[in-house]
């Protein structure tokens, strides 16, 4: 396939994947919002600002932390570049790019997903609709993976796609987290307290870990527990592990598809082994904060490295 | 265009019965209850925008995309009337492509005095780096769409002849997708011919003209200018349709003296490319110096027997305004018949005569331009203002040679669908033309454009006009 297909896939995914984590970070402040008193909910409006890396353009532009500002400028302002109703756009406009290589049923997902944020998305959202458009994003998401699982060939633009979305992701829970990893620390003294069970609480609703994590925990809050359950947990699908190791299978199928293998697949055996044998101690020790800033930057190098194995651009 | 009932109505007689063609189709009609039919016609809407069967308007917001509207009220051609039709469009597309190589090579045509050498000289579409090559296979134009109208029983005439690269054939496809998944008893009921294998047929075709140094099964490749031309949706189509890939500009390079596209796993070949991106655009080297939308060095290749370009360049010298009204006579020429197909009437405004009877009768002609295309740049003396007349005629003084001038034609209707039940509204037809040494191949149907405004004649999509689909009956 061309290369410049191969990147319209990788990047579709890229963007779908963020719009639906950051439809998830709202959907985490709005519940947190509801729960608080008017100045702890423009603090946790303000994480959400933060976390998505926008503060600066977001204080440029408004005066206050108050919900409809900071879900309408997440969602819909012109002047956020990173508003999701443009991450929609170019999930879309590289879903047109690469157009001859997704099936039609996955190229109708897409198209009938953004009919339906657009109209959403041009005016401003209300209190009482913004609930239904995240959920809209969210089942978007759900919608394009199934029917890239269900109806795509399993051939190289497959795995570009899939790579796409682990690269984005593993972006994502890693960035999540760092935002929230003073509150991660372990300490005896915060250990129960209602305000951090409720920000970790929000940490893990974040990433749809909520009820995944209290299954394998029956109920316990703790730091210790989120950082395992986070970062080294395997089974759940948007932990640091199971992102990266997900991401090998894929590059590994793409060096077989391929013949050879390349830079990304020579980033990946070393970044294997910085989760492969560590443990939440070895984590703490070495400090959280400074552990999620390298995988991240493993993550970008892979990310990087992809595009260039495979001829993404001229 | 005058009083309506002097048009030719395909469905109906002047009496109210129905012809033979529309028999079966208005049987099954008579049967659907009147509120289902209008809830169908308005999901039809709805499946087009979800399959994204849209084209871009240039000019307007830079993502718009609009839809052609539908009628599904489908434009209906017996057999016996296509047989005919296809034994004239089969030899204009021969003539076409016997003219063209002529021109680039002896010009017999102009040396025995049938065409003026002017006529081409001073037209932008011809290439004198063409002149004496011959594109693999001998054929110009691998696909080309010849405009028909009718006005009446067997009265068809050809208005245009597009044979750079006619745009449409993804309608003719989905329209006829959209009819049979809206009305699957009605295709049972009525046999019609199918038009799904047109994207084969195309593959096919392109691949017989493969260029001397290819080997092995053909590659082939759609060039498109990108997402944001107005076509894109079609050209990716095609693509998908024909398992060829979609490529830009950028993502060629001439390696090794062949014009190679960048893959994932390194350059590859590309043996026959279907571009969609006009002559001037092609090669940054040849023509227009400041296009992205090219290839560096196409032409070198090409000139070489490493490509085939489809159409080949140099083409759009045939389907100027001027050689059309020249099209009896090469006909004539190059087949040694007469045309089957007639032209329509047309005074070149060139010659002092006919530039005198055009502005003494320009209330009741239509004039274009030359080179125009889309139903811009023309006057249809009937329907315009007096200050509109006097404008155009100041042009047309101006610059006589830039015009042509036809009878306004009462052009044939066909019903459409409206809230208030069956209309009669103008339409024309498009089939697609394909060429290669193994013969023309023309698919059965084609694209039907219909005036949506009542009494209006202009059918194209820019300004107002919508789609059908078009059946061709089988015996």
């Amino acid at each position: 396939m061309l290369g410049r297909t191969a990147n319209g896939l990788f990047w579709m995914f890229r963007y779908l994947e963020r719009a639906e984590n950051t439809a998830r970070l709202l959907e985490a402040g709005l519940r947190m919002a509801l729960t608080r008193d008017v100045t702890s909910a423009r603090e946790e409006w303000r994480s959400v600002i933060s976390t998505l890396g926008q503060r600066p353009q977001y204080e440029a532009n408004h005066e206050e932390y108050d919900g409809p500002s900071v879900w309408n400028y997440v969602l819909r302002e012109k002047n956020n570049p990173a508003n999701i109703r443009q991450m929609f756009g170019a999930v879309r406009s590289n879903a047109r790019i690469a157009r001859t290589s997704i099936s039609s049923e996955m190229w109708e997902s897409v198209n009938e997903s953004w009919m339906k944020l657009d109209a959403m998305l041009a005016r401003p959202v209300s209190q009482g609709s913004v609930g239904d458009v995240v959920t809209t994003i969210r089942r978007a998401g759900t919608q394009v993976h199934g029917a890239l699982d269900g109806s795509m060939l399993r051939n190289e633009a497959f795995h570009f796609a899939r790579a796409g979305t682990y690269v984005e992701r593993a972006e994502s829970t890693a960035r999540i987290l760092d935002m929230k990893y003073y509150l991660l620390l372990p300490s005896l003294r915060y250990v129960g307290s209602s305000l951090d069970s409720g920000q970790w609480d929000q940490v893990l609703r974040s990433v749809a870990g909520a009820s995944a994590y209290t299954w394998l925990n029956t109920g316990e809050l703790d730091a210790r527990g989120i950082v395992q359950f986070l970062v080294l947990d395997e089974r759940f699908p948007r932990s640091l592990a199971f992102c990266r190791s997900a991401l090998r299978d894929n590059l590994a199928a793409l060096a077989r598809i391929h013949g050879r293998e390349g830079g990304s697949n020579e980033l990946m055996r070393s970044a294997d082994m910085q989760i492969a044998n560590t443990t939440t101690d070895e984590i703490f020790e070495q400090g959280l904060h400074e552990f999620l800033i390298d995988y991240m930057n493993r993550n970008a190098a892979i990310g990087q490295a992809i595009g260039e194995d495979y001829r993404f651009l001229a | 265009m005058g009083d309506s009932s002097q048009n030719f109505d395909e469905m109906k007689r002047d009496d109210g019965s129905v012809r033979p063609a529309y028999t079966d189709y208005c049987d099954w009609f008579e049967d659907q209850q009147p509120a289902w039919l209008k809830r169908k016609n308005s999901e039809a809407d709805e499946s087009f925008r979800r399959t994204g069967i849209t084209f871009n308007v240039y000019g307007e917001d830079e993502a718009e995309e609009r839809l052609i509207p539908f009628d599904m009220v489908p434009r209906i051609i017996t057999a016996g009337e296509w047989r005919r039709l296809t034994r004239g469009i089969e030899q204009r597309v021969r003539a076409l492509n016997a003219f063209l190589y002529d021109l680039y090579h002896r010009q017999e045509i102009i040396r025995a005095g049938r065409v003026p050498e002017r006529l081409f000289r001073n037209n932008e579409a011809w290439l004198p780096n063409m002149v004496g090559f011959t594109p693999p296979g001998g054929i110009y134009t691998h696909i080309s769409g010849i405009d028909l109208v009718r006005t009446g029983p067997d009265d068809f005439f050809v208005l245009e002849d597009n044979a750079r690269t006619p745009s449409g054939v993804s309608y003719m496809l989905e329209n006829r997708e959209t009819m049979m998944a809206m009305f699957p008893d009605l295709f049972s009921r009525v046999a019609v011919e199918s038009v799904s294998n047109y994207p084969r047929r195309l593959a096919r075709s392109l691949a017989a003209c493969a260029p001397p140094k290819c080997e092995g099964t053909p590659r082939l490749a759609v060039l498109t200018p990108g997402i944001f031309n107005s076509a894109y949706f079609e050209h990716a189509f095609l693509a998908d349709q024909m398992g060829a890939e979609l490529v830009e500009g950028s993502d060629l390079r001439v390696v090794n003296g062949r014009v190679q596209m960048r893959t994932t796993s390194g350059y590859e070949p590309v043996d026959v490319l279907y571009r969609r991106v006009d002559d001037d655009y092609l090669d940054p080297l040849t023509f227009e110096p400041d296009s992205v939308l090219g290839v560096p060095g196409i032409m070198d290749v090409y000139r070489s027997g490493g490509i085939t370009i489809a159409n080949a360049p140099g083409t759009g010298v045939s389907d100027d305004k001027a050689i059309y009204s020249f099209m009896p006579e090469i006909v004539e020429f190059y087949t040694g018949e007469k045309a089957l197909l007639p032209n329509v009437e047309t005074w070149r405004c060139a010659d002092s005569d006919s530039l005198a009877y055009v502005l003494d009768n320009i209330e009741e002609l239509v004039i274009k331009e030359v080179h125009g295309s889309g139903g811009y740049g023309m006057l249809i003396g009937p329907a315009s203002s007096k200050k509109e007349i006097r404008e155009f005629r100041a042009k047309l003084e101006a610059n006589p040679d830039n015009y042509i001038a036809q009878p306004t034609l009462s052009l044939s209707t066909c019903p459409i669908f409206t809230s208030k039940g069956l209309a009669p509204r103008h339409v024309d037809l498009r089939p697609f033309v394909l060429a290669s040494p193994n013969g023309i191949d023309i698919t059965p149907g084609g694209l039907t454009r219909v005036a949506l405004k009542k009494g209006s004649l202009v059918v194209n999509s820019s300004q107002g006009g919508g789609t059908k689909d078009t059946w061709v009956l089988k015996d």
